[in-house]
């Protein structure tokens, strides 16, 4: 090998080497049969139909943007400053007494209390701050209804008009005759288009076993989430969540700043995902108790 | 000699990103970041399950004792993006695993590489930007 031929492998393999750097840090994942900016790059995306959110939609710079292992994209747990969160007195003790297995107060798998190892439901938001993968919208004359891949689950928003719950710890749902519903995994969602390319959805009722994201972020039954769903073209929608929960925090704060989803094939065929309780109990006797260094026989 | 040294550089360079932390949803705090061990081995199960893919296999240490090491990866959907499927393995494989172990001691750690006694290599996907060689 020539001393020029030497220098330009080493080159083209530094070249190579940073950028998969530059893709390792954006976290481009390819979910099969998705299609991503990157295959649409110089290429521009057509106007915005009015008011539809109706698709299959994936994370557009590739599908490791939805893990947020280290809890939520915009407010990871990571301990700097700029991301601890403004909690009350109330929402730091709840957030202490959790044992996540991921962000700055991490513990050993095996001696976690996340609810939702153990297939507990991981509920909304959660569904959307941690293991957020691809997503279906349906869209009726009454309804958006979003199909999450995790777990297979789904919720509904209502758009017919009906007011949430008034009181979200003795939520009273507005439908005349319709029993009073109880706080729930999901809570209970409404929304509205607020101009032709934003639709605005407010969730409110929530059971507090959940948790906001993987780093054990707290959150009370009063809590009130509002997604933001803007249209940006034909090929584009930008999800904004922002959390308004008096009790644990002492201002309304972004979960999510307008991440950014691309639209796909009608025929995408969304993977199958499941917590599955017998599957997880055998990781932990087989991995996760001898990681942490538990005997498993003296329980 | 300078040309070598020039292509230990550039490979060197690459290494970190081959071995870049997972993007699970497990924790990190059981194990030793940073410290790799290579084993070679015979694969006893390949569990393809939620919540992460475990792979068994039958190590002889120093002494010429089997020990069963227990590997994880992660979950199938993520893992078949980066070519892993429920048949990547199957009892009887002779593979060499690079892993990062667990702090406590035991024979468990998380999968860095897999490479079989014909070559063929997997590598973890998430932010790793893993792929099949």
């Amino acid at each position: 090998m020539t001393k020029r031929t030497a220098m330009s492998s080493a080159a083209v393999i530094a070249i190579l080497t940073f950028a998969n750097l530059t893709h390792a840090q954006l976290g481009f994942r390819r979910q099969p049969g998705a299609v991503y900016d990157v295959d649409f790059e110089g290429k521009k995306s057509g106007a915005a139909p009015r008011r539809s959110l109706a698709g299959i939609w994936e994370f557009a710079n590739g599908g490791a943007e939805g893990i947020q292992a280290d809890g939520v994209k915009a407010m990871p747990s990571d301990g700097k400053p700029e991301h601890e969160l403004p909690f009350t007195p109330e929402g730091r003790a709840a957030f202490t007494s959790n044992k996540p297995t991921y962000g700055f107060t991490a513990v050993p798998s095996a001696l976690t209390n996340d609810p939702m190892p153990g297939c507990d439901p991981q509920g909304f938001p959660r569904i959307v701050l941690h293991n957020a993968h691809t997503e279906q919208f349906l869209q009726t004359s009454t309804q958006v209804v979003i199909l999450y891949q995790f777990n297979k689950k789904w919720r509904v928003i209502w758009t017919d008009g009906r007011a949430l719950p008034k009181d979200p710890e003795s939520p009273g749902w507005a439908i005349k005759d319709a029993p009073p519903p109880e706080p729930r995994w999901w809570g209970y969602s409404v929304g509205k288009w607020v101009d032709d390319y934003t639709f605005v959805a407010e969730s409110n009722g929530f059971d507090d076993r959940t948790w906001l994201d993987n780093a054990g972020r707290p959150h009370s039954t009063v809590m009130r989430v509002v997604e933001t769903y803007r249209r940006v073209d034909a090929d584009h929608l930008e999800k904004t969540i922002t959390i308004d929960d008096p009790k644990f925090y002492t201002r309304p704060w972004v979960a999510l700043d307008r991440l950014r989803y691309r639209l796909q094939s009608p025929s995408l065929e969304i993977p199958e995902q499941e917590c599955v309780p017998s599957e997880t109990a055998k990781y932990n006797r087989l991995f996760a108790n001898p990681a942490a260094g538990v005997d498993d026989s003296v329980k | 000699m300078r040309n070598r040294l020039i292509m230990v550089v550039a490979a060197t360079l690459a290494f970190p990103i081959l071995s870049a932390p997972l993007s699970a949803h497990h924790s990190n705090a059981a194990f030793d970041a940073g410290k790799r061990l290579s084993v070679t081995g015979i694969v006893t199960e390949w569990f393809w399950a939620n919540p992460h893919c475990l792979l068994s296999l039958d190590v002889k240490d120093g002494s010429g004792q089997v020990v069963r090491w227990i590997v994880e990866t992660q979950a199938p959907p993520n893992m078949i993006p980066f070519g892993w499927s429920k048949q990547s393995f199957k009892p009887g494989d002779e593979v060499t695993i690079t892993l990062e172990p667990a702090r406590s001691g035991k024979p468990v750690g998380r999968l860095l590489r897999a490479v079989f006694a014909d070559g063929r290599t997997l590598l973890p996907g998430g932010s790793a930007g893993g792929t099949v060689q």
